[in-house]
């Protein structure tokens, strides 16, 4: 952490993160109106009452935006963790025991490789049905063979090293080696790609809601938001401005973040 | 160079197995019987009828022996029927291709375009003003949703300022080149921004990378001009760097023009996936996906050979 505090482009991430974070997890003791609380004035530009307007159905857009959050990050979180967990202890595995698991395993991840990834994580939503659920484990499925591929690499390299032969050496089980010597080892590089996975995350979630793959009508949702917009752009443009840079503010934030953190724990790069 | 080139036909074929199966039993995924599913609806059936109809579509057998059945009529060219137009799905996939593949097409020549200078100059001058510039609109580049990008395309250009019809469209390249191109040029724009962002930051790193490098140090010492040394020494190997990651990255833009071409109207292989998707259209879904992913595959082994062209440490290796 010492280390971020010289990088200013991570602290503006990191600030954009947490001010993200934040409105995800107090939203429901801010006062706000009722995010799917109808009322008669449709379509009112942004105004004192309404400081983001409202929507088509007179619905508050601020309160809207901010629930959207929560939504957002829900997905973002599960579907990272689980490609972190999944993907990171393939190719620990991977890595670490070599030979023909290694060519097994690398075998199959090729195969997730050869689709671009929105169009993987659509396949599944397509196959699974449109729900947010569903968008965590389709992104989970598209983000785990890219984890396993990121850690695979430094594993290879840290088993050969002196410290990881000692260990050996002395009768560590490679339970022991794997957990003790060499996972502290893959932290830095893990954090910089959580960090951007959760970017590629939120955008991905808000792509698959704004093609009407994800949350549902009514729910709060940034891309449900957009698209349901899309009809009154004419009228009301600012439906079309706030759940966009809502989406945008939260993937530059872990985009900003990442960078720097890679910049601040890569050596090499400094 | 041919050795290289049967060497990576060769080890496309498992994976291209691979990408047939995952498509194969990614219908087996859908909850329920893949019969109702098929035929888009969950009427009530008897036992005898969906027995019958399972053995017409091959269902009782196997699961391998069905997925062997599959893949032989897909290298027959039969992907099967649409439910919903009755028509082969390689004819409609066929149809809709050629506006997806010039979309991807455009948006990789404006990536190309705008991301290679403005990496390179910005390299060349580093912590200047136009670095910063460059550096951050990168990031916001590669932060701007493309969904909502095209949504305020089109409220500034169709809107207000009213250059575009609000619908967006696609007339053929043939039948008239200049509505063609007017019609795809902010779509294009759409999909490439944050390919182009992503070839600007490459572009930079690359660059700054090659010019501390000994030999571009020497290249000055012995008094050529910079401008001979950028030319012949710096773009040169930085590109073959660029080149590289762009090819890996160029084929995500067949995923992203299924966002695109539903925002501006276009209809491509994109379009046809996603009402394909909300129809429950399974076998157009399936066909659809097995073809981009093929397409994505055949792509990368192109840009493979390219480098392989451009670096011949690659072929050689």
């Amino acid at each position: 952490m010492p280390a971020l505090a010289r990088e200013p482009v991570a602290l503006l991430g990191l600030a954009m993160v947490a001010v993200y974070v934040l409105v995800a997890l107090a939203v429901g003791v801010l006062p706000l109106r009722d995010p799917l609380q109808v009322s008669a004035q449709r379509l009112a530009a942004p105004s004192l009452e309404f400081p983001f307007g409202t929507d088509a159905l007179g619905r508050d857009l601020l309160s809207r935006v901010l629930w959207g959050a929560r939504l957002s990050i829900q997905v973002a979180v599960f579907s990272v963790a689980w490609a972190t967990l999944v993907g990171g202890g393939l190719g620990l595995v991977s890595g670490y025991v070599g030979g023909l698991l290694d060519l097994a395993i690398g075998r199959v991840l090729d195969v997730f490789f050869a689709f671009p990834a929105i169009l993987l994580a659509l396949g599944i939503v397509a196959a699974l049905g449109p729900d947010p659920t569903n968008v965590v484990i389709a992104i989970g499925i598209v983000y785990t063979p890219i984890f396993a591929r990121v850690v695979r690499g430094p594993v290879l390299a840290l088993k050969v090293r002196d410290f990881v032969e000692a260990a050996r050496a002395i009768g560590a089980t490679p339970l022991r080696i794997v957990v003790r010597h060499i996972v502290p080892n893959l932290v830095s590089t893990l954090v910089v790609q959580v960090s951007l996975a959760l970017s590629w995350s939120v955008l991905t979630e808000g792509a698959l809601s704004f093609l009407g793959l994800s949350a549902q009508p009514p729910a709060p949702s940034w891309g449900v938001m957009l698209n349901e917009g899309r009809q009154y752009l004419e009228f009301a443009t600012h439906l079309a401005v706030f759940p966009g840079l809502a989406i945008m503010v939260a993937v530059l934030g872990f985009n900003l973040l990442g960078d720097g953190l890679r910049d601040a724990l890569d050596p090499q790069r400094r | 160079m041919n050795r290289y080139l049967a060497k990576r036909l060769v080890g496309a074929v498992p994976t291209l197995l691979g990408v047939s199966l995952l498509t194969f039993l990614f219908i087996r995924l859908i909850p329920g019987d893949a019969i109702a599913a098929r035929l888009g609806t969950s009427t009530a059936l008897t036992p005898e009828q969906l027995a019958s109809l399972r053995a017409y579509f091959g269902l009782d057998q196997p699961l391998p022996q069905q997925y062997w059945g599959w893949l032989s009529s897909i290298a027959r060219g039969d992907a099967g029927f649409s439910i919903r137009t009755g028509r082969p799905v390689f004819v409609e996939i066929a149809q809709r291709l050629p506006a997806t593949l010039e979309l991807a097409t455009a948006a990789a020549l404006i990536a190309i375009a705008v991301g290679i200078p403005l990496g390179l100059v910005s390299a060349l001058r580093p912590r200047s003003r136009l670095d910063l510039l460059v550096r951050v609109g990168g990031l916001v580049g590669l932060s701007l949703p493309s969904f909502w990008l095209g949504t305020l395309i089109i409220v500034l250009f169709s809107l207000y300022l009213r250059w575009l019809p609000n619908t967006g469209g696609y007339v053929e390249l043939t039948q008239d080149p200049l509505g063609n191109l007017r019609l795809l040029l902010f779509p294009a724009v759409t999909l490439g921004l944050g390919l182009a962002a992503a070839t600007m930051r490459m572009t930079r790193s690359a660059m700054l990378d090659v010019l501390g490098a000994d030999y571009v140090r020497t290249a000055g010492a012995k008094g050529l001009a910079p401008r001979v040394v950028v030319r012949r020494h710096v773009l040169k190997n930085g590109l073959i760097v660029v080149v590289t990651l762009l090819g890996i990255q160029v084929g995500q833009l067949l995923g992203g023009a299924v966002v695109v071409e539903e925002i501006f109207s276009i209809p491509g292989v994109g379009r046809m996936l996603l009402t394909a998707i909300v129809q429950r259209d399974y076998a157009l879904v399936q066909g659809a996906v097995l073809a981009i992913a093929v397409l994505f595959v055949v792509l990368n082994i192109a840009v493979d050979l390219l480098y392989g062209y451009l670096d011949p440490r690659i072929r050689l290796a």
